[in-house]
């Protein structure tokens, strides 16, 4: 026991004495939750349109003022001539083009039934589908406004008696649909998920590449309490990086905290077990650093990416969604949207917790049995 | 057992694939000497002090340290012997004194013990001013000799040191011999690598390495005699030859 204390006052020592550590641990987080939250949104707004207008009647002009006032979109130009606005969508100047036709209030009027013609930029997918349809959303909450608008003449236009649902959404847990209350817990993870992989992967690698490890190999000390020793130290900084990066959320987005904290952090620890696994078992295969670092890196991107963080897991292919098993980034990003934003128990997620923990047992024992004192 | 004999290698084999590192060893140190293993670069000699170290196993062969035999009992040798390697050792972003707690605390030493031994190493060393100073911002031959005091600070029955002058100017080496006396003295066996010959005078036996085996070991002065040299860098061309 003393041993691993002495292993766990050194690795303190040596990181508070790094000099980019202080900064690493307290500016990460604060840059992460400032610009992360902000940028990765996925509501389009700003969406640059132009707008063909060949009618200059009035319904033309009407839905001309609709768009101009939506927070979705900036009409950035208006013209007559078609090609010119292709040519706008051709150099990226636009994303969409509305094309109202000639002649298209007096086919509203006359056949009930007019042609607007939209053509969209659809290299940023998301941006194009997104967009086409608060265009329509647009449009057709018009078209309601001039059935409304004509039907005092019924003698001139047979209205059909239309018959509406009103759908009514009542959106749970995030009644608002806030996106960033949706973003912070993510980015909780990721916070507490490059602290804890990076310190781990290199801490063991910087004593292979220095020499020192050889000194500790010939020592009576045991593997496990070198590790032990070694982790415990990573695990302290990582939960005091969530506490921060919690906190800042709290502050500056003022995010739900429904659940208990202890769970909170007993499930990070939890985790944290499977990510500093997964540290030191790259750092027990690499020689150097700088492997370490893409290696680390690898996982990093590919556990991130598949997370869900960014796009929802339900929306990938099957097989994506059965990789996310060993995807351990994915749990915790699930745990902690249950616990902070629904408040949910222990109850609720032990299943997810038992196997996170068995996953870290599976990717501990690795790790040690790769470490080896003797070659 | 012979009680006197402290690191006994019969036979000693180490290959790399094709390689043949250590190729069929047989030597035997006794208790209390100053042991040179010589030889040029790449003569095998850093192979051999890893597998007594137990840093590395060897292909085959019966080697014991410290009464330990080295495949079954590898812990129990670690207890008993310190090691001073090739690359610089200790951690250059801790002071001194954190150096020595560390190591000396993880041979399980004592708390008032390290203190008390820091102290007077300290004086030895005379260093006092520099007890709190981080090891990067030492001179190297300060460096060594700080490595090779912490190495034997936890008092172990031998102490391994590969090429522990590397890079060392004549005074400051002239010194580590110096503590090097001081712990045979003290009672510690000395098992030492070097490719610098006039060190080799400084020790009890010496054994000369070629190309991964043993081609002479005896006393410096009966090697001297016996191949007719003024001193044992002719001996080593010599044999080289």
């Amino acid at each position: 026991m003393r041993t691993i204390l002495h292993i766990i006052q050194k690795e303190f020592i040596q990181i508070t004495r790094d000099k980019m550590m202080l900064p690493i641990i307290f500016v990460v987080p604060i840059v992460q939750l400032l610009f992360l939250v902000y940028a990765a949104t996925l509501e389009i707004k700003n969406i640059d349109l132009c707008i063909v207008d060949n009618d200059l009647s009035t319904v033309s002009r009407e839905i001309t003022q609709k768009f101009e006032a939506s927070p979705f979109f900036v009409v950035k130009g208006k013209t007559f001539s078609v090609e010119q606005s292709e040519k706008l969508i051709e150099t990226g100047q636009v994303d969409i083009v509305l094309n109202i036709p000639h002649n298209f209030e007096k086919d509203l009027i006359r056949n009930k039934k007019a042609g607007i013609q939209i053509l969209v930029d659809a290299i940023n997918q998301t941006t194009g589908s997104i967009g086409s349809s608060y265009c329509n959303q647009i449009i057709f909450n018009y078209n309601k406004n001039i059935i409304t608008k004509f039907s005092d003449l019924k003698t001139l236009f047979e209205i059909q008696d239309i018959k509406t649902i009103n759908i009514e959404h009542q959106f749970w847990y995030n009644p608002d649909l806030n996106y960033k209350v949706f973003m912070v817990p993510g980015i909780l993870v990721i916070l507490v998920t490059i602290i804890g992989m990076f310190l781990s992967a290199m801490n063991l690698v910087k004593e292979k590449e220095i020499g020192t490890i050889e000194q500790i190999n010939v020592t009576p000390i045991k593997k496990h309490q070198f590790i032990i020793g070694k982790m415990i130290p990573f695990l302290i900084i990582a939960l005091f990086e969530l506490a921060f990066g919690l906190t800042l959320g709290k502050i500056l987005f003022n995010i739900p905290i429904i659940g208990n904290l202890w769970l909170v952090f007993l499930s990070a620890t939890v985790y944290l077990f499977v990510i500093l696994g997964f540290g030191l078992l790259i750092s027990t295969l690499s020689n150097t650093q700088q492997q370490a670092m893409f290696v680390a890196w690898f996982f990093m991107l590919v556990f991130i990416m598949m997370s869900g963080l960014f796009t929802p897991i339900e929306s990938m292919p099957v097989w994506a969604q059965k990789l996310n098993l060993i995807n351990p980034v994915a749990f915790f990003i699930k745990i902690l949207r249950m616990v902070l934003l629904k408040g949910s128990e222990i109850k609720d997620i032990k299943n997810d917790l038992f196997y996170l923990f068995g996953y870290g047992v599976v990717v501990f024992s690795f790790a040690t049995i790769r470490y080896k004192k003797t070659n | 057992m012979n009680k006197n004999k402290i690191i006994k290698v019969k036979n000693l084999v180490k290959k790399f694939g094709d390689f043949v590192a250590n190729d069929n060893l047989n030597f035997e140190v006794e208790a209390g000497e100053i042991f040179g293993f010589l030889g040029a670069n790449g003569a095998g000699k850093t192979t051999a002090i890893k597998i007594l170290t137990g840093l590395s196993k060897p292909t085959s062969g019966e080697i014991s340290v410290a009464g330990y035999d080295i495949y079954k009992e590898t812990e129990k040798i670690k207890r008993n012997i310190g090691y001073m390697s090739q690359k610089f050792s200790l951690y250059d972003d801790l002071t001194v004194f954190e150096n020595i707690r560390f190591y000396a605390g993880i041979y399980g030493m004592k708390k008032q013990e390290i203190i008390d031994k820091t102290e007077s190493l300290l004086d030895k060393l005379d260093i006092r001013n520099h007890k709190n100073s981080l090891i990067r911002s030492l001179p190297l031959g300060w460096k060594q000799k700080l490595a090779f005091s912490i190495a034997i600070f936890h008092n172990p029955k031998i102490v391994f040191l590969d090429e522990p002058t590397g890079g060392v100017d004549p005074v400051t080496r002239r010194m580590f011999w110096e503590l090097i006396y001081d712990a045979s003295n003290s009672g510690i066996t000395v098992f030492v690598t070097t490719h610098y010959m006039d060190e080799a005078e400084y020790c009890d036996r010496i054994s000369i390495m070629d190309k991964g085996k043993i081609v002479a070991l005896d006393k410096p002065q009966i090697l001297k005699e016996q191949y007719n040299a003024a001193n044992i860098d002719e001996v080593f061309v010599k044999i080289a030859r």
